[in-house]
């Protein structure tokens, strides 16, 4: 029987702060990104190269992709949902390497992550509207519907938090078990679906993010 | 039956059962969106975007049985 998926591997204590297997991973994760977009924004040219080109491109595609689900100027959006989207990919298909395993297979960096959207909904939702029409939001329609707002607020951020972590744990813990039964080439076809599954969930879980804080931050002052 | 049996028994009803719903949904979903897709070849873009949405809010239900059925078997408080 695999380890139970629940529980994370601790690695090492840092004083009474417990650093368990996800996280290292993540730093690496966190330093590689850093290091490479700094790398690749060092020199910026007017005729760009190799790297630069990808990285506009895909910089300029995500932007593209928040304004088609947000209907806004994305700039404002830009810094944190592509961090999160970029991030997501890295993070769930670096179990493809051999030795890691995706950090938002556990059940913490989901959480981190999902706490990191709750809370920015509610940074862009006062930005925008001020902190008592954003309150009011929360009237709409009817003063009625005050108690099944602030609830979905809860249960939408949990639901991204257990979609994601369900996703990517499955998805190991069936390469476990299969690895288990049969070891030889046999994995290869749920490796496979394992990385589309990875991608379509990074990029779910920014485009929930994207409607979420779109809907915070209201469509009162569009364009 | 040891509380150990029943919670293995669970976790098998937690999954089958739950996972009816979402296959039905889904298979529903994907259908509209092909049709659609069918009738009007150029949303294919938004559709299919919408779709995919979708899809993973319906899948949702299926990966909640799913967590629960891990639940009952690595963390269950009742067989330690």
């Amino acid at each position: 029987m695999p380890a139970s998926p629940l529980t994370s591997t601790v690695l090492f204590h840092l004083g009474p702060v417990v650093i368990s297997r996800p996280v290292v991973t993540t730093w690496a994760i966190m330093a590689a990104l850093a290091i490479g977009c700094r790398l690749v924004t060092r020199r910026l040219e007017s005729r760009p190269g190799g790297p630069q080109v990808v990285l506009e491109a895909l910089v300029t595609g995500i932007a593209q992709q928040i304004e088609g689900v947000l209907q806004r100027d994305p700039r404002p959006f830009l810094p944190l949902l592509g961090t999160l989207f970029i991030y997501l990919v890295v993070a769930n298909l670096c179990s493809v390497l051999p030795g890691t395993e995706a950090p938002t297979g556990k059940l913490e960096t989901p959480l981190a992550l999902a706490l990191i959207v709750f809370c920015s909904v509610h940074y862009f939702g006062i930005r925008s509207r001020g902190l008592r029409g954003y309150l009011a939001s929360f009237a709409e329609p009817k003063l009625i519907m005050l108690p099944l707002n602030v609830l979905s607020e809860v249960t939408r951020t949990f639901s991204l938090m257990v979609r994601l972590f369900g996703n990517v744990m499955s998805g190991e813990f069936i390469l476990a078990l299969v690895i288990a039964l049969a070891g030889l080439l046999v994995p290869i076809p749920f490796m496979a679906l394992e990385v589309l599954v990875g991608l379509v969930q990074a990029y779910i879980f920014s485009v929930l993010a994207t409607v979420f804080i779109g809907a915070a931050a209201g469509s009162t002052e569009t364009q | 039956m040891d509380a150990k049996v029943i919670s293995i028994i669970g976790a098998v009803i937690a999954v089958s059962i739950g996972s009816i719903g979402p296959a039905l949904a889904e298979g529903r979903a994907v259908a509209a969106a092909m049709d659609a897709i069918a009738r009007q070849p150029e949303t294919a873009g938004t559709l299919s975007r919408t779709l995919f949405v979708g899809l993973a809010m319906i899948e949702t239900m299926a990966i909640y049985c799913l967590v629960i059925a891990l639940l009952l078997l690595f963390a269950n408080p009742y067989t330690r």
